[in-house]
């Protein structure tokens, strides 16, 4: 007798939205044992991981603000990724949306125009665009692997911020600190609920999830989308051109990302620092997968990812335990995720071991 | 002498449905027995389980009297059970060499092989290179391939699974021969198939199945064919309506349509013409890998060239447009593939409705309107008699058979004026194989211009007013049905009508291929 | 003279990391199976060798313990794809997204620790060359294990009949699974091959290269040796090549700053990702070259039916 995987004749659904919260259930398990391990009590380790965070209007607010960048990067990547675009360097589209969203707010510091802001979205989206636009046209005019150019590009971007932050836009009043000037008030988003730091760049993520919604679930070019990444074969039979397809997945990709650049840096950072996100681009990435690549599930997943965020923020100033712990974290969700969803096609079936010699026909 | 194989009750259940109920069985030395069935009704199933790639539920099985359990193909191939498959379990990028040393154990792949390899093809008259690569061979070579593999295994009981929807009718004759050949040495034969005519003349025995169960046993060269088609399907075989064609104006030209291959294991199309007029239908026969799959790509805008004129869809150049501008021209097309291409297996009827039908209102300011997509595929599955959970089903969950019937209707609902079908019947059980090629007809009787490609002499025969042949990517000229048999056909597939010199070139040579320097 | 000597040196020292994990991931490959989670391997590699090299004092049961993390690494991944039939695309990307989690939170106490570094084999006759910094390390016996695992990998897959048989798992596991080879099993064995070599290569560079831990300090190199094989067209020898030309590349900031050229850190830095997509773009545009040396499969899910 053993165990075996058998095919489900239809894809259960029950399983495509049970696995997340299994994977979820996984990491608290996990973490339980791990804090244990660690000499804590679990229980209250878990409590200041997962609950504390969020028991203020104030840590609420932490919350959303965490969650907005996350939100808009994983719509703009569920997009690509529905396609089987996969862009991984939303981490470095966020880097160049908050470079060229941060240039504009640099170049017009101290004016009072109701525009800068604006021009520093529309900038930190081109700037995305940009970004994403290599890997794009390097896929369809080359061939090239997506998935390593757009990765490789992080860095690159990275290394532009630094550059930037170590030179040319150094504050000279900054005593010598990679940093820009800080932003004033014009370039900063207006905060949403007072007392607390939760500023409109959430608004803007909950249209991009309205957004993503309509174009996925109801658009015709969302559809063809689909049919590109569910069967690539079916997409040119019916005339979906495939560098379409590929431009669209990595350009929403990296005009969502960029907008949560400039969320961040004209939002909870105020200026430019040689980092500007503690990887909500790779993050998201998760989120997406998480969320199920669908724009309502995302919602959800990424409140989630920011709770992980603040309490390993919390567990280090509270329990002395390393930050680190978040990646840990989120590492694990993707995988048991991963893993769990083999029950959306597969369900376990016990069977006998076969004996056809043995038994009377 | 005991029988060398003896099934008893053999029965296999996959969800949903039975593949072998209690299936008996028996093949004596030196027979070559044949299992006839149509598409499904489980005989790959029970050829696996002979041959130990499945396990059966329940039953017995019996080799030279003694009962045994096959757990997978090695066991089967020490006890002697050679099988070639009808999609070939060959490995492109390796040479044949390479192929037949992975399917032998120890000593024998050792380094004598190619020798043996050369010995083996002479004798039984089945020509091999041993350091050719697979990808370079046509599919008769490959079937080749497989088969020598097998005898050099000396097997006693050789699978051959419908081996020969692969050949010109005269290869088919050849391959017969050394098939009587084996079988007078006293090897066992068990042959696949559905085509009567080919079991009447080779098989000493046959034993019939239909869902999943046997309905006869029989001498098939005492019966008829339509004694062993009642056999197989329960009636007559069933025939289109005769109908005379009125062709009208040109509607698809092709002209001097040449394309590199784009796929290294691909063909090259040469200086391709054909005309197809309104109201009639032209066939393409030809073995498969000759350039078929090419030339639909070109002609659905799969793949663009750079001429326009080469492909010319009832006055306008077409060649550079992709498949939706040739569909927005009245080009329909029911490609070879049904799942992944003809429609996306996780998606439902209605979505599969949307894919190619998106033209016909089902889409205002860019956005989907539902209800029209549902009506839509709610009529096709209605009109066309599919059988099916609704518009909601997911493509997947249908038989080929259904499938079929649900795209080709997709496609005759958009009105093309043009319309060209792949294999429409390939996979597919009798009476949806007969449902689309009266739809065929029929479209074709209401003025549209239809290009049938097939592997299936006998359907094209069937419904086709004129017929090419399709050889090294290049067309032999057309000719009335009523001109030509299945003998000159089977000729012109096997090339005869390329000239000296012009030989049609496959993208790569032999040599340096994998770089294995 | 001395320079170039001295360059070379340091370009072998550099690739070697690369030639590990690119190596180690062309088997796993060749079996059919993208793990896109080599910069995970390496850096849980890195970091548990550290750890054991630290806590033992002894730098070689570290390179062991490096190799088994990886291992192990991998074994996850393998057990997700192979036997759960996740999407290797995802599960490779989690896979790397947890290596550099988990590196980073079990390397947290030993950031700042100093260890012994395996010493260079003294073959008697050399020279004593200048030396900048750890940087001359370029001698490790890891480096000759490197090629010595080359030669081997160069003569399994194409000397060997179990190299056929991971060749053509590769090219059709349907044929391989219909003639009676366990596709699955192999395909596991090739995936721990890839997990045991990038952990080496994570090993050498915590005890070799730069014997330290910093979170993060594979710096993409896990990436790029995917890169690699890409660019290599799935051929050892000139993942083997490709590797010390990125190893050089990664020198240019040291060669820079010794010559005195007045140029920033960061575009120097640049340089490896730059070129990687440079690379890439040249090599991939050949898309037959590709399709003829790509192993078939490569990324798909295979489920042995029945």
């Amino acid at each position: 007798m053993r165990i075996r995987l058998v095919a489900r004749p239809e894809p259960s659904r029950l399983a495509k939205w049970g696995s997340p919260l299994v994977a979820t259930a996984a990491v608290l398990a996990i973490g339980f044992a791990l804090f244990s391990a660690m000499g804590r009590d679990p229980w209250h380790a878990l409590y200041v991981f997962f609950v504390e965070p969020v028991d203020t209007l104030y840590d609420v607010g932490e919350l959303l603000l965490k969650a907005s960048p996350i939100m808009l990067c994983a719509i703009g990547l569920a997009v690509g990724y529905r396609a089987n675009v996969w862009n991984i360097g939303a981490e470095g589209q966020l880097v160049m949306g908050a470079i060229f969203g941060g240039g504009v707010a640099l170049a017009f510091h101290g004016a009072e125009s109701p525009l800068v802001l604006p021009a520093m979205l529309f900038a930190g989206v081109a700037g995305g665009m940009l970004w994403a636009a290599i890997p794009a046209f390097l896929r369809t005019r080359f061939n090239a692997n997506e998935i390593l150019v757009s990765l490789m590009l992080v860095y690159v971007a990275t290394l532009v911020l630094s550059l930037l932050v170590h030179d040319a836009w150094r504050d000279p009043e900054g005593f010598n600190f990679p940093q820009s000037k800080l932003f004033t008030q014009s370039a900063l988003l207006p905060i949403l609920v007072q007392e607390t730091r939760l500023n409109v760049g959430i608004l803007l993520a909950l249209v991009a999830v309205g957004a993503g919604w309509l174009f996925l679930r109801r658009s015709l070019v969302g559809f063809q989308m689909r049919v590109a990444g569910l069967a690539p074969a079916a997409a040119t039979y019916a005339g979906i051109s495939s560098s379409r397809t590929v431009w669209l997945g990595m350009l929403i990709g990296g005009a969502c990302a960029g907008a949560a650049g400039v969320g961040e840096v004209a939002g909870p950072v105020g200026q430019l620092l040689p980092v500007v996100s503690p990887g909500y681009g790779f993050a998201a990435i998760i989120v997406a997968f998480v969320g199920r690549l669908h724009p309502v599930g995302i919602l959800f997943a990424s409140l989630l990812m920011s709770l992980l965020y603040l309490g390993g923020e919390a567990a280090q100033m509270k329990l002395a335990l390393p930050s680190s712990v978040t990646g840990l974290f989120q590492g694990t969700l993707l995988l048991f995720l991963l893993a769990a969803d083999v029950f959306i096609h597969y369900r376990l079936s016990i069977v006998r071991a076969p004996a056809p010699a043995a038994r009377a026909a | 002498m005991p029988p060398r194989l003896k099934l008893s009750g053999i029965t296999k259940a996959y969800p949903g449905v039975v593949a072998n109920a209690g299936i008996d069985l028996v093949v004596v030395p030196g027979e070559i027995h044949a299992v006839l069935g149509e598409n499904g009704a489980g005989k790959s199933t029970l050829m696996k389980i002979i041959y130990g790639a499945v396990k059966p539920d329940a039953g017995t099985i019996a080799w030279e009297g003694k009962p045994v359990a096959i757990a997978n193909p090695a066991r089967a191939r020490r006890l002697g059970i050679g099988m070639v498959f009808q999609h070939f379990s060959l490995f492109e990028t390796l040479t044949t060499a390479d192929n037949i040393a992975l399917a032998l154990e120890g000593e024998r792949a050792g380094p004598s092989l190619p020798a043996r390899i050369r010995d083996v093809s002479a004798k039984y008259g089945l020509p091999l290179d041993p350091d050719r690569y697979v990808h370079t061979m046509s599919v008769g070579e490959r079937q080749r391939v497989e088969i020598v593999r097998c005898l050099l295994q000396d097997p006693r009981l050789l699978i051959m699974d419908e081996p020969t929807s692969v050949l010109t009718p005269q290869a088919v004759e050849k391959l017969f021969g050394t098939l009587r050949r084996l079988a007078d040495e006293g090897c066992s034969i068990l042959y696949i198939s559905h085509k009567l005519d080919e079991i009447r003349a080779l098989c000493h025995k046959a034993t019939v199945l239909r869902a999943g169960r046997v309905t006869g046993d029989c001498d098939p060269r005492r019966e008829s064919s339509s004694s062993l088609a009642r056999m197989m399907i329960g009636g007559d075989l069933p025939h289109p309506q005769p109908r005379t064609a009125q062709p009208g104006a040109d509607a698809l030209v092709i002209r001097d349509l040449t394309l590199p291959a784009d796929d290294p294991f691909g063909t090259t199309l040469s200086a391709i013409d054909l005309t197809v007029r309104a109201g009639e239908i032209v066939g393409i026969a030809g073995v498969s890998g000759n350039g078929q799959k090419e030339l639909l790509a070109a002609l659905s805008g799969e793949r663009l060239l750079d001429d326009a004129a080469a492909v010319t869809i009832l006055g306008t150049p077409a060649a550079r447009l992709d498949a939706g501008a040739r569909r927005a021209l009245g080009l329909g097309f029911v490609p070879e593939e049904r799942l992944g291409r003809g429609a996306v297996p996780e998606m439902s009827l209605a979505e599969n409705a949307l894919l190619t039908g998106w033209r016909e209102r089902m889409v205002a300011w860019g956005f989907v309107r539902a209800q029209t997509v549902r009506e839509y595929a709610a009529e096709t599955i209605r009109d066309y008699g599919v059988k099916a959970g609704g518009p909601d089903a997911a493509a997947r969950s249908l038989s080929g058979g259904n499938l079929q019937k649900y795209i080709v209707g997709r496609e005759i609902r958009q009105r093309p004026r043009v319309m060209i079908a792949a294999q429409p019947t390939w996979g597919v059980d009798v009476g949806a194989a007969a449902q689309i090629r009266q739809a065929l007809i029929d479209l074709a009787g209401s003025g549209v211009a239809v290009l049938v490609v097939s592997e299936e002499l006998d359907e094209l025969f069937e419904i086709c007013d004129r017929l090419a042949v399709i050889a090294q990517g290049r067309l032999s000229d057309p000719k009335p049905v009523a001109d030509t048999n299945a003998e000159e056909i089977g000729l012109l597939m096997a090339g005869s009508f390329i000239h000296a010199g012009a030989e049609g070139h496959r993208a790569f040579s032999p040599a340096g291929v994998l770089g294995l320097d | 003279m001395d320079h170039a000597v001295q360059l070379l040196l340091l370009t072998l020292a550099a690739g070697t990391p690369l030639v590990y994990a690119a190596l180690g991931e062309l088997v796993t490959e060749k079996s059919g199976v993208l793990n896109l989670g080599v910069e995970g391997m390496m850096l849980v590699g890195a970091v548990v060798a550290f750890i054991v090299a630290a806590t033992t004092k002894s730098p070689w049961l570290g390179v062991a313990a490096g190799m088994l993390a990886g291992a192990a690494l991998a074994l996850v991944f393998a057990v997700v794809t192979l036997t759960l039939q996740a999407n290797q695309v995802a599960s490779g990307l989690a896979l790397s997204l947890f290596g550099v989690g988990l590196s980073a939170f079990v390397g947290l106490e030993y950031v700042s620790v100093v260890i012994e570094p395996i010493k260079p084999l003294a073959i008697p006759g050399t020279p004593d060359l200048p030396v900048i910094g750890t940087l001359l390390f370029g001698h490790s016996p890891l480096v000759y294990l490197s090629l010595v695992l080359f030669a081997a990998i160069q003569w399994f897959l194409f000397r060997t009949r179990a190299g056929l048989v991971v060749r053509a798992v590769g090219e059709s596991p349907q044929s391989a699974h219909a003639i009676g080879y366990p596709v699955v099993r192999i395909r596991y064995l090739a995936v721990l091959f890839g997990g045991a070599c990038a952990g080496v290569g994570g090993a050498y560079l915590s005890l070799v290269y730069n014997p330290s831990w910093v979170e993060g300090m594979t710096a993409g190199r896990g990436w790029i040796a995917l890169a690699l094989v890409v660019f290599a067209t799935w051929k050892p020898w000139r993942v083997l090549a490709g590797a010390y030309l990125f190893g050089g590349v990664t020198l240019a900031q040291f060669q820079a700053q010794a010559l005195g050229v007045e140029i920033s850190a960061q575009y120097l830095s640049m340089l490896p990702y730059v070129a990687t997509i440079v690379v890439l773009a040249v090599i991939s545009r050949d898309a037959a070259t590709i399709r003829l040396n790509a192993p078939a499969s490569l990324g798909k899910p295979f489920h042995p039916d029945g």
